[in-house]
């Protein structure tokens, strides 16, 4: 920084383009990468799905950062926000890639604060309020084991943009799972009161379980095609994990997940979901002409 | 071309402006880890410099969300620039997906004289499901400071993605842990 102050070194040009802080880059998450559809598949409906599986982790990832500054401990606050950053990786590359795949070339800023609730893909139980710590490990237990499932399988997709994305975001899903076991763990198998509270927690989100397995049309057309995952295809191999570990968690064997309807996938969302894109996006909207 | 695959570096079609263009990408260090350059960490994918002069330079990142990345970037792009190359892109390659086991064994004997732990053997991903593990399996970590084996795990999760949180057991000191991914 050259300036005579803070305000110059912020807003000055510099060799290259590194601002004054925190660098740059931030709307190229897939710079130079070839994003050059593959043969036959439709571009809309590989957009939509990018959107589905970026805004899954966004959301997540915003409901997360909530815990910052307000978890139980710093160790676990750290977790969680590492956690958060990790998603919030998936969710740039992704939507950068939903910006390719639709032709408009939107980059993932534009995906990710200038859509309203009604036009954002996540499903219900990233919406889940915050609650407290235990609701936490539950929602990240069951989001992991699903996302961890889905991205296993999406790592062979026929789009080598989608396929090496889901490789990379395996090792972090795989570490996140780990951590949502073993807290999953030390509070159902803790003391009467924490096994008490992981088992509301989990009685909490197990209404929207059923959502993550419904199969939406673009899901159907692009597993179809080798590009996307059919959700319905993980079902047992989710539930048999999470059986595992509420089990081994001294909490009471899972019920079978109940039968879900698309529904955030359509933009039909929770009334959870307005106000935390607000959280999300009102300085982005308040200053559209500002950059980072 | 210089290319390196995580088991050496291959230099044989390149040419004498492209061994500089790595020289010079290959000594940008990380702004989180600084005693480690880009080729230590393994990140430094490809040089190549095009028929229309462009210096190319591919580095993959560690974590989807690190935001160290785009601070390498610029630096990398200035670094190219300051060895003489006009035009210069630095791209992103995705695949394969970095894991620890790209860390050189020059970055980790810098890592352990700066105090922090190198990341034993990256996790086996066999075909098909993650299995799930319900005890503690990854490996402990010997203190870097003292190099008793007796630590214990503070947190998963430490200051950057990249590391963990422990404690030695022996000389009672905090260190970090770079987590085995």
């Amino acid at each position: 920084m050259s300036g005579e102050n803070i305000f110059t070194g912020l807003t000055e040009e510099h060799d290259g383009d590194a601002r004054w802080a925190f660098g740059t880059g931030f709307t190229e998450a897939l710079a130079g990468v070839d994003t050059t559809l593959p043969a036959g598949v439709d571009g809309a409906d590989l957009a939509a799905y990018c959107q589905m599986l970026g805004d899954d982790a966004l959301v997540q990832s915003q409901r997360l950062v909530q815990w910052v500054t307000d978890a139980p401990e710093l160790e676990e606050e750290v977790a969680l926000a590492n956690i958060a950053l990790d998603l919030l990786g998936q969710a740039r590359l992704l939507l950068a890639r939903a910006g390719q795949a639709d032709g408009t070339g939107r980059d993932e800023d534009a995906f990710a604060y200038h859509r309203s609730a009604a036009e954002f893909r996540n499903v219900h139980l990233t919406e889940v309020p915050r609650g407290d710590f235990a609701r936490a490990v539950a929602t990240l237990l069951v989001l992991s084991s699903w996302r961890l499932a889905v991205f296993t399988r999406l790592a062979d997709s026929t789009d080598p943009v989608l396929s090496a994305i889901a490789a990379k975001a395996v090792n972090e899903l795989a570490y996140h799972r780990e951590y949502a076991v073993s807290w999953s763990l030390r509070l159902g198998d803790g003391t009467p009161y924490s096994n008490e509270r992981m088992r509301a927690a989990v009685a909490d989100v197990w209404p929207h379980t059923g959502e993550l397995f419904a199969t939406h049309p673009v899901e159907v057309s692009l597993a179809a095609q080798g590009v996307g995952v059919d959700p319905a295809s993980v079902r047992e191999e989710v539930h048999g994990v999470l059986d595992q570990v509420l089990t081994a968690a001294t909490l009471p064997a899972p019920a079978p997940f109940p039968e879900g309807a698309v529904a955030g996938r359509d933009g039909r969302h929770t009334g959870e979901l307005a106000p935390l894109l607000e959280e999300l996006q009102r300085v982005a909207r308040e200053h559209p002409e500002a950059t980072w | 071309m210089v290319t390196t695959t995580g088991a050496g570096t291959d230099t044989d079609q390149s040419t004498g402006a492209e061994r500089k263009l790595w020289a010079a990408a290959a000594a940008v260090t990380d702004p989180e880890l600084p005693m480690l350059t880009l080729a230590d960490l393994g990140i430094l994918r490809e040089v190549a410099v095009e028929a229309d002069g462009t210096a190319a330079v591919w580095i993959t990142p560690t974590y989807s969300g690190c935001p160290a990345l785009a601070e390498m970037r610029v630096d990398v792009d200035r670094a190219a620039r300051a060895a003489g190359f006009e035009h210069v892109e630095v791209r992103t390659a995705l695949s394969p997906a970095w894991t620890t086991d790209w860390i050189t064994d020059e970055g980790r004997r810098k890592l352990t004289e700066h105090g922090i732990s190198p990341p034993g053997g990256a996790p086996r991903r066999p075909a098909g499901p993650i299995p799930l593990t319900l005890m503690p399996t990854r490996t402990v970590p010997r203190c870097p400071l003292c190099g008793a084996a007796d630590t214990e795990e503070l947190s998963r999760f430490g200051a950057t993605s990249c590391k963990s949180l422990h404690r030695c057991r022996t000389c009672l000191e905090p260190f970090e842990h770079v987590k085995e991914i």
